[in-house]
């Protein structure tokens, strides 16, 4: 049973939701991503992906698309991050999971990607512009390592093809909150809890939310119905704007923190 | 008889190049999308209804010209100029919007929204959307609004917004990130009118079959001026719909050989180029694997080039498989050259062409010369040059 596997059990036993948090490696480099990771796993974090930043992010909103950008401009690569991530694994034990564009992996070398992340440490990867149907070499490959392979389930997937997702996905469901690019909202649309039903109805497997979650109410409310709640932009904001002070670990552990009593209900 | 040629594959490939690289919140639309067009290319009705707006209102079939001073002059092949540059809006994009217009019209999508780098597809889609009545809105890099700032005019005469893009080369490429995100967003009532053979399928298979139009009349032309079938085809590839258009009609005619012009803009020694199948590798960009401008890690390199149409650093799958099959031949020009191509025809033949199709006019230099006096070259004169004025003035001057 891999790490993600294992967070789930013990969740459920504890009738408690996974928190995951999403960064991108590099931003504002390396060395202090190593370092925003261990302290994400002391602020109530269960779970962080892992964002390889890239040229042309199109399912990203601005946030995470200037995050890419410093991170790709302070020398990230999949490469440099595979070596950040084989000493942060020293120190914590979440899982990782990578969320990177297919041009990346495929460039990298597929069988390659999956070896080499998991000896780094990293357990699963997100692949937003690699739908199931095309997923076939990474699947295989994933399978022999025991390596998640999270897909992505949206609000205009029809039945047919939820069915297929959740088949292919190992480790949880990523369930898209809205139609729309990552980013922070200030309303999240009415229609997640159908959608959120209708696909755990499909599935066993944990499905967890994302896109557009941007503060302890809107994580509160998801952790309602889904086995997870993922935070991206608006952890990047907090990140973007203390990326130069001294208080970039004590900002990011504050605002991670306020998040996970959203979600606890405290 | 011979094999007929049946690519794409259901799943979108040709050979080993197309595919559907999207976010899920895509897959569905682009599945029905895929339905809606198998439809409509069986249905005699919207046949029927294409075939009346590319000729009463885009002013089809084009004519195919014997430019014969331009002959001479070369001292070689006959060359035949396939006029796109006189369909309706001044290039041939026209042909692939009404045909996605029509489509959106029956899905019951109430706005259009479009990439564009020249801005001649943004214009085609603006147009179409006047004419059919679509909210529209289309998507430019800040740098091609400054370089094409006569087309930025006409669209928004035309009732279409302009939302200039700001991120990473302002050019096509980020003007298509941005358009697939637009997308993303309003996927439930908008289509997203892709302008070239590029995208996740069905969009390089529906594109080509939309600008088939050109191919199909040109042979015709041809057959009944010449009696026979053309040497080659020559034609530029940005993203390829000119040139997939004119050839796909020819493909199982393995006599009449193609040649796609790439944009060499300072030299594809440099890096400043936008040659994708000369000198990129296989990868994936906006929604589909094939040849692809990309550093060590797989980053996309930003391309160049003195004409924004051709200005990205991909191109459409079918053209990868055209060459990797080595159904097509490439080459590239250079920007100095395209001008070149650009004042050639402007002084032999009195039509002053747009700088995309000028690349391929630059090649007949190298091409026509070298064949006998019997041999019918037919390029695509995919463009008129008024938009490129502004740009051709800086770099020819005079007295």
């Amino acid at each position: 049973m891999n790490r993600i596997d294992k967070l789930f059990t013990k969740l459920k036993k504890q009738r408690k939701k996974a928190f995951i948090v999403y960064i991108t490696a590099g931003d504002p480099d390396l060395k202090k991503t190593g370092k925003l990771v261990a302290e994400l796993e002391k602020n109530g974090v269960d779970l962080v992906e892992l964002g390889i930043p890239f040229s042309d992010p199109l399912a990203d909103g601005p946030t995470i698309q200037r995050a890419s950008q410093r991170a790709i401009l302070s020398g990230a690569n999949i490469k440099s991050i595979l070596q950040m991530v084989h000493s942060v694994r020293k120190k914590v034990k979440l899982p990782l999971v990578f969320m990177t564009y297919y041009n990346l992996v495929s460039h990298y070398g597929i069988k390659n990607f999956v070896k080499d992340s998991k000896n780094a440490g990293v357990d699963g990867v997100i692949v937003p512009d690699l739908p199931p149907e095309e997923a076939k070499e990474l699947i295989g490959a994933a399978k022999k390592r025991d390596f998640a392979t999270v897909f992505l389930a949206a609000p205009t997937s029809t039945k047919k093809r939820l069915k297929n997702i959740a088949a292919k996905s190992r480790g949880f469901i990523y369930y898209v909150s809205l139609t729309g690019v990552t980013g922070t909202r200030t309303r999240l649309p009415s229609d997640i809890i159908k959608n959120v039903k209708r696909l755990k109805k499909i599935t066993k497997k944990p499905v967890c939310v994302g896109f557009g979650v941007s503060n302890p109410k809107q994580a509160r409310r998801i952790s309602h119905l889904a086995d997870g709640v993922i935070v991206g932009s608006a952890v990047i904001k907090v990140i973007e704007e203390n990326a130069k002070s001294k208080d970039l670990y004590k900002k990011v552990s504050k605002f991670t923190n306020s998040l996970r009593k959203g979600i606890d209900g405290k | 008889m011979r094999k007929r040629y049946k690519l794409p594959t259901r799943s979108g490939y040709f050979g080993g190049f197309g595919g559907k690289f999207v976010p899920e919140t895509l897959m569905h639309a682009l599945e029905e999308l895929e339905h809606e067009l198998k439809k409509a290319l069986k249905d005699k009705k919207f046949q029927k209804a294409f075939g009346y707006y590319l000729s009463k209102y885009a002013g089809r079939p084009t004519p195919l010209y014997f430019a014969e001073r331009l002959t001479k002059k070369l001292k070689g092949a006959k060359i035949y100029l396939k006029r796109e540059d006189l369909a309706h809006t001044g290039a041939h994009k026209i042909n692939n919007t009404i045909g996605q217009a029509l489509l959106a019209k029956k899905m019951g999508k109430r706005r259009l929204i479009a990439e564009t780098g020249a801005g001649q597809h943004g214009v085609a889609t603006a147009t179409v959307a006047a004419m059919f009545g679509f909210v529209c809105d289309i998507y430019m890099g800040t740098e091609d609004i400054k370089r094409q700032s006569l087309n930025v005019y006409r669209m928004k005469l035309m009732g279409a917004r302009v939302i200039p893009v700001e991120g990473g080369s302002q050019t096509l490429k980020d003007a298509t990130n941005e358009a697939i995100r637009d997308w993303v967003t309003n996927v439930r009532d908008t289509h997203y009118v892709l302008g070239s053979v590029v995208g996740p399928h069905p969009y390089p298979f529906m594109v080509r079959e939309f600008q088939s139009v050109i191919g199909k009349e040109a042979k015709s032309q041809i057959l009944k001026m010449e009696k026979r079938l053309p040497d080659y085809l020559v034609a530029c590839v940005g993203g390829g719909s000119n040139s997939i258009g004119l050839f796909h009609p020819f493909f199982n005619d393995k006599k009449v050989k193609f040649i796609g012009v790439e944009a060499g803009g300072s030299g594809i020694a440099t890096k400043k180029h936008a040659a994708a199948l000369l000198k990129g590798e296989v990868g994936v960009l906006h929604g589909s694997r094939s040849c692809l401008l990309q550093d060590r890690d797989g980053q996309i390199n930003i391309a160049h080039s003195i004409s924004a149409g051709l200005d990205y650093p991909g191109v459409g799958p079918e053209h990868s498989y055209y060459k990797h099959i080595k159904r097509a031949k490439y080459f590239a020009v250079t920007d100095r050259d395209a001008l070149r191509g650009f004042r050639l025809l402007s002084e032999y033949e009195g039509i002053i062409p747009a700088l995309e199709p000028s690349h391929a006019i630059y090649h007949l230099l190298k091409l026509a010369p070298r064949l006998q006096k019997d041999k019918i070259v037919i390029l695509c004169l995919s463009g008129r040059g008024d938009k490129d004025i502004d740009i051709v003035k800086e770099h020819i001057k005079f007295e």
